[in-house]
């Protein structure tokens, strides 16, 4: 977990390929309020291009993301 | 200029905008499946589905080699003549028995990409369906396709948004979709 960066919710998307990553974090962001931070950990390469582009649709932020090993971190806040 | 010009003008505004509106392209994907390989039904519903999570309502047109995709394995139904019970025997009944447009061998190349799928967690078609209809992806089957190969309603799945329809039906919805796809 990123040190300045308050989490609400994580969800473990680990070993899950497309399109369940994005189809997780488009549901899951509506588990938290708007203004909150989910946490998405996957480790599909494709999603590093998939979570941001289903950010800038959707229109919400993605503050920070992380890469270590094979786990990419995005901490993405809820806009809409 | 007088209030009652511009009265006017603004009504024809108003009208102009409302027609510019029905104009305007929803945010929505609508596709023909065509195809009843395996390979081709599968990035139709990672197509589908991701199309749902980017915002997008989804509607999948199925029509010739997909109709049988769609049959339920499990419901028999009776008094189909000659070439229905042929169509019906020859086609795939249903997701399980669908197979690779390339490299089937005599189905072992199927198995090995199934049993590759589940080992790499990518969704079986059977799941990908669940997940449509859990999104509110529609589905809608040709009346024709169905006529045609002598498939009828009762031995179809059961699935939420299920519609049986014509051309027109999937053209209405096409032609104000951002996204049209034939796979």
């Amino acid at each position: 977990m990123s040190d300045d960066i308050k989490v609400d919710k994580v969800f473990d998307l680990k070993g899950l390929p497309c399109p369940m990553p994005v189809v997780k974090v488009s549901k899951g962001i509506k588990e938290v309020e708007i203004g909150q931070v989910i946490e998405a950990q996957s480790t599909d390469p494709g999603s590093l291009t998939d979570i941001p582009a289903w950010a800038r649709t959707s229109g919400n932020e993605i503050l920070k993301t992380e890469q270590d090993d094979d786990v990419i971190k995005f901490y993405i806040k809820r806009n809409t | 200029m007088d209030v009652r010009n511009i009265e006017n003008q603004f009504t024809e505004f108003k009208s102009q905008l409302s027609a510019l509106e029905k104009k305007t392209p929803e945010d929505k994907l609508s596709m023909v499946v065509f195809s009843g390989d395996l390979d081709k039904i599968i990035a139709a519903f990672v197509i589908a589905t991701g199309a749902v999570a980017m915002g997008l309502d989804a509607v999948m047109f199925f029509t010739f080699w997909g109709t049988p995709v769609l049959r339920n394995a499990k419901k028999n139904v009776g008094g189909k003549d000659t070439f229905g019970k042929m169509f019906g025997a020859m086609l795939p009944k249903g997701m399980g028995q669908v197979k690779l447009s390339k490299m089937n061998m005599g189905g072992m190349g199927t198995a090995m990409m199934k049993s590759l799928m589940k080992k790499k967690n990518v969704a079986s078609l059977e799941e990908f369906l669940a997940m449509a209809e859990d999104l509110g992806v529609r589905i809608f089957i040709c009346e024709m396709s169905m006529d045609l190969m002598g498939f009828k309603r009762e031995e179809m799945i059961d699935y939420k948004n299920l519609t049986f329809c014509g051309v027109a039906k999937f053209l209405e919805e096409a032609a104000n979709s951002k996204v049209q796809l034939f796979i």
